[in-house]
């Protein structure tokens, strides 16, 4: 067991991954001798080797093709864009292809593969490097959307995302990439990729959120604990298939309900959470269900980032709306 | 031409130094060296402040490209239209946008050209002609070839320049540029800007065959040609040939420009793909800056004194817009949701 950052972790993953698993290759811009734009990959091509720690030319609408082709020979692709924008070229490949190569073989092929990207505001970037698209990706059949919160989910999710038989797009909260330190061990085990994961138990009101906004809500959970009132906070890590059951059977004791989440509001996941609360769990909520999120804007640089990423107290904010409607 | 190769006419191999052609006068020179001047000290100014936390995010310099963007737009005519990269900055300097506005929007302020919300990748102005730093590598490709078909659809007397890097030519919608820009024969100049590396790849790593990309249209029918882009009236003398083609109705026309970067690909570069030595060589034997310098002494264009005063001239620019970079007010918050859809 060791102290490990979030994409310590994730390197962990996939060094235990490639000596697991021979059809393991990683692919992507720099991700062999430069060992990654954000270092994830570090030391991979000298352990693994040219062979399997591949760098690419720039290609990103291709990458993805790439991966189906080589998934459905087999092997199992992990596939690195250097940030969520860049993954839009493939966009033809991820729905077109990727995500229905099951469904178009009547099961005959799949195509296990990971494309991994970090996602999310907070390094001071423009649009395209700071945003926080997985609504894009969690609407489409066939893909699995997964977002880790910290370095042991990391390790866990990461483990089985490559071992899953469909394509998972793994999306990495680069803000936390090193912010935090936690036990991982490398033990191989896997975590679940159907299930939301409970980090906080409180009777008071539930507070949903995932990836990097976690450390956010996680504070105001705090907060709100020396103000007398608890929440359950959920990570749903596994955005696409989606969770629900966990959710309502938390909403179902607390009443209340706030999600919160980093993209734009419309159109975002948490509306999906929202809407599964309103279809299966209206007669348990006590009060509207609450939702804090960026705005429907472009992610503005760099002076104006901090008034569009949720803060601590904006989740505050709408907690003790929430907690107070009667 | 003494400084490069072309499709077609591959024979000739060896590159000699440039001798300054006859038609270059002594304004030219002069305009030249100021102009690559200024983007070395702006730049050299923009990592200082950007190694001081002045400058968020990030920011690639052009630092030993100088003669490229000086050279071609010297043959620019006065609607042609520029796009680029997020390497960007010397084009803006170069079109005659104000140092200012362009470091103002390195440290995200009001006074910035993209009111301080886009950065160093994302710069635009209508009025000089420029029409962005793309942070998506290889997006400005299919962008500038629609450039060219409106110059061309609208009669006007314009060419649409198109810079990309090396990396930036493997990308698959480069090539769908190439195909439909000879189809209609637009008036499209593409200009890859070979330094070598794309972040951290070389070109051997990247490009099947050849290191030489400017015939990477020559399956199109596109003219190409292999310039020494450390040589600015080499630079010069190719574009005025290119442009010329492009603006007489044949079509577009490639240009490849061997250069090299001296600085990181952006300010954290780890700097494990190539040795201090390399660099340090291109430096002592190719600079684009000393080259001309020299060239300009031994013509006895400007003397020791001249320089320095051009020299003190370009530094108070540069200071200028540093400081107006740091007193020009922060963007209000009310400009998060400015220009999302028209009126609002
Ligand atoms: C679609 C896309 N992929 C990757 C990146 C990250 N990236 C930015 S610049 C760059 C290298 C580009 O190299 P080149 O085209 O040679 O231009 P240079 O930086 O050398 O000027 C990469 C990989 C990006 N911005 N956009
Ligand atoms: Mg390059």
């Amino acid at each position: 067991m060791s102290e490990l950052a979030l994409v310590e972790a994730v390197r962990l993953a996939l060094a235990r991954a490639m000596s697991d698993d021979e059809t393991v290759l990683l692919l992507g811009e720099d991700v062999g001798i430069d060992g990654g734009v954000f270092r994830a990959t570090d030391g991979l091509l000298a352990r693994f080797g040219e062979a399997r720690v591949i760098d690419t030319p720039l290609s990103e609408s291709l990458f993805v093709g790439l991966a189906v082709g080589l998934g459905a020979q087999g092997f199992r692709p992990v596939i690195e864009y250097q940030f969520m924008g860049f993954m839009y070229p493939a966009i033809d490949q991820v729905l077109n292809h990727a995500g229905r190569l099951r469904n178009r073989t009547r099961g005959r092929l799949s195509c296990p593969m990971v494309i991994r990207a970090p996602y999310g505001g907070g390094i001071h970037a423009p649009e395209h490097h700071s945003e926080s698209m997985e609504a894009l990706f969690a609407h489409i059949p066939g893909l699995r959307v997964v977002i880790p919160s910290s370095p042991a989910k990391a390790y866990g999710l990461l483990l089985a995302a490559i071992r899953d038989p469909d394509p998972v797009v793994f999306l990495e909260p680069k803000r936390v990439y090193r912010a935090t330190k936690e036990d991982v061990a490398d033990d191989g085990a896997a975590l679940p990729l159907d299930q939301c994961f409970t980090l906080r138990d409180g009777r008071d009101v539930t507070l949903v959120s995932w990836g990097a906004m976690l450390q956010e809500t996680l504070a105001a959970a705090e907060t709100l604990a020396a103000e007398g009132k608890e929440a359950e906070v959920i990570d749903v890590a596994t955005l696409k298939p989606l969770d629900m059951e966990t959710i309502l059977a938390s909403v179902e004791r607390t009443g209340r309900c706030v999600i919160v989440q980093e993209a734009p509001l419309s159109g975002g996941v948490g509306a999906e959470i929202a809407a599964g609360l309103a279809d299966r769990g209206l007669v348990s909520l006590l009060a509207p269900v609450g939702r804090v999120a960026g705005y429907d804007t472009v992610m503005p640089l760099p002076r104006l980032e901090a008034h569009y990423m949720p803060t601590e107290q904006r989740i505050l904010r709408k907690l003790r709306e929430t907690l107070a409607y009667t | 031409m003494a400084n490069t190769k072309s499709t077609g006419t591959r024979g000739g191999g060896k590159r000699k130094a440039a001798a300054a052609p006859p038609k270059a006068s002594v304004e030219d020179l002069q305009q030249y060296y100021r102009d690559m001047l200024l983007i070395r000290r702006f730049e050299e100014k923009a990592g200082q402040m950007y190694g001081m936390g002045l400058i968020g995010g990030f920011c690639h310099l052009y630092i030993g490209q100088e003669a490229v963007v000086v050279g071609i737009q010297a043959a620019m005519g006065p609607k042609d239209t520029v796009l680029t990269s997020y390497r960007d900055h010397a084009h803006m300097l170069a079109c005659g946008m104000d140092p200012k506005g362009v470091m103002a929007e390195l440290t995200g302020r009001e006074g910035g050209y993209s009111k301080g919300k886009g950065g160093s990748m994302h710069m635009f102005s209508h009025e000089k002609r420029f029409y962005g730093g793309h942070g998506i590598v290889g997006a400005q490709v299919p962008i500038g070839t629609g450039f060219a078909f409106a110059h061309r659809y609208l009669n006007e007397d314009a060419v649409s320049i198109t810079y990309l890097g090396d990396g930036a030519l493997n990308q698959g919608q480069v090539y769908e540029s190439f195909n439909m820009s000879a189809l209609w024969s637009l008036p499209a100049v593409y200009v890859i800007e070979n330094n070598k590396y794309g972040m951290g790849t070389s070109t051997e790593r990247s490009s099947a065959k050849s290191t030489e990309l400017y015939h990477r249209g020559q399956a199109y029918g596109i003219p190409g040609v292999q310039v020494d882009g450390m040589d600015v009236l080499a630079v010069h003398e190719a574009a005025e040939k290119a442009l010329g083609h492009a603006r007489s109705g044949k079509g577009p026309y490639i240009m490849e420009m061997l250069t090299y970067r001296y600085r990181g690909h952006s300010m954290s570069d780890p700097a494990k793909y190539r040795s201090k030595e390399e660099v340090q060589k291109v430096r002592q034997e190719r600079d684009p800056i000393e080259r001309l310098r020299g060239i300009m002494i031994e013509r006895k264009v400007m003397d020791e004194a001249k320089l320095k005063e051009l020299d003190k001239e370009v530094k108070a620019i540069v200071s200028e817009a540093a400081d107006f970079a740091q007193t020009s007010p922060e963007p209000d918050v009310s400009e998060l949701y400015t220009d999302v859809y028209v009126g609002a």
